[in-house]
């Protein structure tokens, strides 16, 4: 049911983990609603420089957590709160109906985090 | 790779005797049984040494009690809307249970609209339905109670003895029906000792072909068809019937009701050795249901911090197969309505993991189980953003964190 690339980011996660004293974190869902995701950002010179995430959800949730990571990182703030979740499906050659809306949040969190990070500078 | 099936409440492999008998009437020795020639004679004396088989294994009063079709979910359809309709003039209550199988649920939700009321009862945190609760619920327009024999998710045994001696101590008649698909070959199913009229079961489920089901329907029942046409199994089922895979069905009931008692002694050691050593190795691990009135093959778990259909999927690149019961592997945006109704949290449920064993299952393959599952859930709650995350055990009203610990 799932695409290759999303098996790949599935079973190889890439940017898996947490940054201590990141400039920015972004976090969507809660536990009971089922996914969650938190993501970190290491920035410099509005650039990001390093991201990581740490996802509790489907093979969906976590593939595109892991694709997102991949996209945002060495982009401007301004090219990466661009990134939508649908684009992020795209890179991922799809993603199945239902799991569009409830797994695919990781643009979401990014621009969540980018958002507070510059309106506390 | 190494291929482990541990998803036996999903499906069985065929039995290599039955699949064999399957196969003779599906080529050589293949006819219409209603014919009356030679091939189709053949064909219908098979036929009826599986409904033979059928009795035999339920403790059936005779053949004409048992009618066959096309699987699980059109046996209980045929009891639950047969037994329904047909006695419709005495009465418009039907009572199940909030646990059910969805082809018995959704079937007695749909009667709702044609004019039944139905009574949903509650079960308890190890998925059990209380005798006294049915029976608080029985009015003087309950004409039938549906509730399965063993649950397929979480392996709970319901008191269904007790539940048909209740009902046999009524001075009037409603009908029972108990769904036996998943205990048939693994508890004793006698229709006699569970004091039921309707009882129904499948093939697959007990190493049989897959298409093939049951329903049996005490003499002197009420009910009616759902399907109307040919005059086929006694007019309780028209269409021509499945004839090889219903032999093949008989085989492999006649087998697993003949091996049960040895099966059941070495699978519930092997259960009971899986459940330990999961429990023991994995912390934050809870078991579900109860821990001895239970199918012998069956461990459910909830696994916290992590999500199910990952959890089961990276098992699956170990060459490891099982279920869950978290929202993404149900087709809806709520995890399984049977560990809800247990009043288990949903964030504990979305972590469902259920291992059903089965007759070619060994020790071995335990272990390696273990150790592949140990490995992914310590690799998953590294990856989980709420795991190790402030929690005092059992300072929140719905923890269960202490438990197991």
């Amino acid at each position: 049911m799932y695409s290759e690339k999303v098996m790949d980011h599935f079973s190889k996660p890439r940017n898996v983990g947490a940054i201590d004293n990141a400039d920015a974190v972004g976090e969507v869902g809660s536990p009971s609603c089922g996914d969650t995701m938190k993501l970190f950002l290491k920035i410099k010179d509005d650039r990001i420089e390093d991201i990581k995430f740490q996802t509790l959800g489907c093979g969906a949730a976590i593939a595109s957590s892991s694709m997102l990571t991949e996209m945002a990182k060495g982009k401007t703030l301004d090219e990466a709160i661009k990134i939508t979740n649908t684009e992020v499906a795209e890179a991922l050659d799809g993603l199945p109906p239902k799991k569009l809306h409830c797994s695919n949040l990781a643009a979401d969190a990014l621009r969540e985090a980018i958002e507070a990070y510059q309106a506390s500078r | 790779m190494r291929k482990i099936y541990f998803d036996h409440a999903a499906t069985t492999p065929v039995d290599a005797g039955a699949a064999e008998l399957v196969m003779q009437y599906m080529t050589g020795d293949f006819g219409n049984p209603s014919s009356m020639h030679g091939f189709g004679q053949a064909v219908r004396n098979a036929l009826e040494e599986a409904r033979k088989q059928v009795v035999a294994a339920i403790g059936a009063a005779s053949v004409g009690e048992i009618a066959f079709c096309s699987g699980g979910t059109e046996a209980n359809n045929m009891a639950i809307l047969g037994a329904a309709r047909a006695n419709k003039q005495k009465g418009n209550h039907i009572i199940t249970t909030a646990v059910e199988h969805h082809s018995v649920l959704s079937t007695c939700k749909y009667l709702a609209k044609e004019g039944f009321e139905v009574t949903i009862l509650p079960v308890d945190h190890y998925g059990l339905v209380n005798v006294e609760d049915v029976a608080r619920v029985i009015t003087n327009q309950t004409i039938l109670i549906s509730i399965m024999h063993a649950n397929n998710e979480v392996g709970a045994v319901m008191p269904i003895a007790e539940i048909g001696q209740m009902l046999k101590n009524l001075n009037r008649k409603i009908i029972f029906h108990t769904d036996a698909i998943q205990s048939i070959g693994k508890l004793p199913v006698n229709v006699d000792q569970l004091n039921v009229d309707l009882l129904t079961i499948s093939g697959h489920k007990i190493y049989g072909p897959t298409g093939t089901g049951a329903m049996y329907l005490r003499r002197g029942t009420w009910w009616q068809p759902i399907m109307y046409g040919g005059g086929q199994e006694r007019r309780r089922r028209p269409g021509t019937e499945n004839a090889p895979a219903i032999i093949g069905l008989g085989k492999a009931l006649e087998i697993a009701v003949a091996n049960r008692v040895a099966y059941v002694k070495r699978i519930t050691k092997l259960r009971d050795e899986l459940v330990d050593k999961v429990l023991s190795r994995i912390p934050h691990v809870r078991l579900n249901g109860h821990p001895t009135k239970r199918l012998p093959g069956h461990a459910s778990f909830c696994v916290e911090y992590i999500e199910g259909e990952a959890m089961m999927l990276y098992l699956d690149m170990q060459g490891i197969a099982v279920s869950s019961g978290s929202a993404c592997t149900s087709g809806t945006p709520e995890p399984s309505h049977v560990l809800l109704a247990m009043g288990i949290p949903k964030e504990l449920a979305y972590g469902s993991v259920r291992v059903t064993l089965g007759k070619y299952n060994t020790r071995e393959e335990i272990d390696y189980f273990v150790e592949a599952l140990t490995e992914i859930v310590e690799r998953m709650r590294l990856m989980s953003p709420v795991a190790g995350s402030n929690c005092t055990p059992g300072a929140c009203v719905s923890c269960s964190r202490a438990e197991n610990k």
